[in-house]
């Protein structure tokens, strides 16, 4: 990849006081935000771009932990001087969302009222409440507008809700792999994984914590599940096809496949760190998530509440959000004579293919951010 | 005679579109003619390209580029949402020729459509050489071609007709981009290397 890394950086941790109400109807009394910031906010203080996350990730978005050498932020190859989110004009913030658990306040976190973390008892939280809590972050940054909101995945759902909720405050919306909402499909693969949390008899309830265990049986199947949404018919082929780990069938339940390695591999990854309560929000966020909900399924109606520039990006090989997807956010933005382009990338690597380091679909990135005024 | 960015039919095609218009630029490269028309009539504008190079090239350039394929219609467009949609050079290459003109009318209040013309003399003596033609408005050998539909001024005119597009002006240039007079059909179809038309539905 050309360009440089931001090279070490540091999290930071805003607290915030004044309540929070969710759409769910819950409030959250006070909560902590951590993110990282790289480059350098200017002083009319509108070269800033948020990067919102997709579900598993956080706020470390790029370069390393001085003490942590190997750990990369997680969408890495796109930030830094000379690439993409060049660091030498743009400010980029990076934070972990409400109900995360890499050090926002989420179900993981102890809950002042009772001493206790808070476990089942945290509030569902909607894509709409991450962006009114990142907004808080951006006042607090002195950021009235965002030079550009964007993510992949669910984190372009929050730059399309950006673009809604607070139309004045975002001039460029970056949405990639996207959709305007999810499909029955999506649902479904989202329940499933939550069934496999909900039904492990380590969850007791989402109060694990107090139980000194962790429902990681349950998250590692619903990782796995969610993995090979993540992941192209192709590209497993490519990667395992029919490979065996050793040469011959044996006969039995163990792993033999190399996918299955794989998957268990990656399962048990995830399970090691990542929160299930957590999980469960993050795609019941997801499931929520329909901003045309607010004018009777039309989005042309919705979109018609925006006031930013587009780039809307989709991968050939996503099945879980298609290129289709992408093109009703299209159709409603030029339905309303928005500002927009549109690419369809193709990329072998499905979903994920909007973490991917590819020279065309860096290249559109590149492009269009470099266009953005000051 | 120079023409905007050595392309003649740009300047044909920009002297239709008033300032503050919405167009919609099919097949639109790397935005160039939109890039054109966006800074000396202000519109507003849009583009549809299916090639990643262009696509890359189009939002360089500072176009609203959105990426399809002609052959699948403007599902994305809604009805007369543009006042000009336009197609330069393009229809020789799309299949579904009918098609493409009546998705064109649907989002769009008028069509302007420039094309090269086959019947041009130069690629009839070159045809009656023993060799398909190469020119300024051909530059493509038979084999590399992205052309897939060989058509005329005349042939055009008559699928208008057939499908009751009117065809509200016509200008014929030839290869060097000089109007060609507006004289007899026949010989404006034998003179002319490229057509630029600006069709409307029938009223």
């Amino acid at each position: 990849m050309p360009g440089q890394s931001v090279g070490a950086v540091k999290s930071q941790r805003a607290h915030f006081d004044q309540p929070l109400h969710l759409r769910s109807g819950g409030v959250l009394p006070a909560y902590d935000l951590v993110y990282e910031t790289y480059g350098s906010l200017n002083a009319a203080k509108s070269n800033a771009i948020l990067v919102c996350h997709a579900l598993s990730g956080h706020h470390h978005i790029a370069g390393h932990y001085a003490e942590q050498p190997d750990n990369i932020g997680w969408w890495d190859n796109i930030v830094g001087p000379g690439r993409p989110l060049d660091t030498d004009k743009f400010f980029i913030v990076g934070l972990n969302n409400l109900g995360g658990c890499h050090g926002s306040t989420g179900p993981s976190s102890l809950n002042p009222a009772t001493g206790k973390p808070w476990g089942a008892d945290f509030p569902i939280v909607a894509v709409n409440d991450w962006v009114h809590a990142q907004a808080r972050l951006a006042d607090l940054l002195g950021i009235d507008s965002w030079a550009a909101v964007m993510g992949g995945s669910l984190g372009g759902m929050q730059a399309l809700r950006w673009s809604i909720t607070y139309p004045e405050r975002v001039r460029n919306a970056i949405v990639i792999a996207a959709a305007p909402k999810l499909s029955a499909q999506n649902i479904a693969f989202n329940d499933v994984a939550r069934q496999a949390i909900l039904t492990d008899p380590d969850f007791h309830g989402g109060n694990y914590y107090e139980h000194n265990t962790r429902p990681v049986r349950g998250l590692r199947l619903a990782r796995m599940l969610g993995h090979i949404t993540y992941l192209s018919d192709d590209q497993m082929g490519e990667k395992f096809g029919r490979e065996l780990r050793n040469s011959a069938f044996s006969f039995g339940f163990d792993v033999e496949f190399e996918v299955e390695s794989y998957l268990r591999y990656q399962g048990d990854k995830f399970a090691g760190y990542f929160d299930a309560n957590t999980y469960l929000l993050m795609t019941k966020a997801l499931d929520y998530f329909d901003p045309s909900r607010e004018d009777g399924g039309n989005l042309t109606a919705t979109m018609a509440r925006t006031q930013a520039n587009f780039l809307i990006a989709s991968f050939t090989t996503d099945w879980r959000f298609t290129p289709a997807r992408s093109k009703e956010i299209v159709a409603a933005l030029l339905a309303n004579g928005r500002n927009v382009s549109y690419a369809e990338i193709d990329l072998n690597f499905g979903h994920d293919s909007f973490l991917m380091d590819d020279a065309h679909y860096h290249g559109v990135v590149d492009a269009y951010l470099r266009n953005i005024k000051l | 005679m120079t023409h905007t960015l050595g392309r003649p039919d740009f300047d044909l095609i920009a002297a239709w579109i008033e300032p503050g218009h919405r167009v919609l630029d099919l097949g639109c490269g790397d935005g160039t003619l939109l890039k054109h028309l966006i800074e000396t009539r202000g519109v507003q504008g849009w583009g549809v390209e299916i090639d990643d190079s262009n696509i890359l090239a189009a939002i360089r350039n500072g176009i609203n580029v959105i990426q399809g394929n002609l052959e699948r219609g403007l599902d994305e467009f809604a009805d007369q949402a543009f006042d000009h949609v336009v197609l330069s050079r393009t229809l020789q290459t799309v299949r579904h020729t009918e098609g493409i003109l009546l998705e064109m009318l649907r989002v769009g209040r008028e069509a302007v459509v420039s094309f090269p013309n086959f019947a041009y003399w130069k690629n009839l003596r070159s045809v009656l050489d023993g060799r398909m033609p190469v020119s300024e408005d051909l530059p493509y050998q038979w084999y590399d071609s992205p052309n897939v539909r060989f058509f005329t001024l005349l042939d055009f005119e008559a699928l208008c007709e057939k499908m009751g597009l009117l065809i509200r002006e016509r200008h014929v240039l030839d290869e060097q981009g000089n109007i060609v007079a507006n004289t007899d059909n026949r010989e404006v179809n034998f003179l002319g290397s490229l057509a630029v038309y600006r069709l409307t539905r029938a009223r």
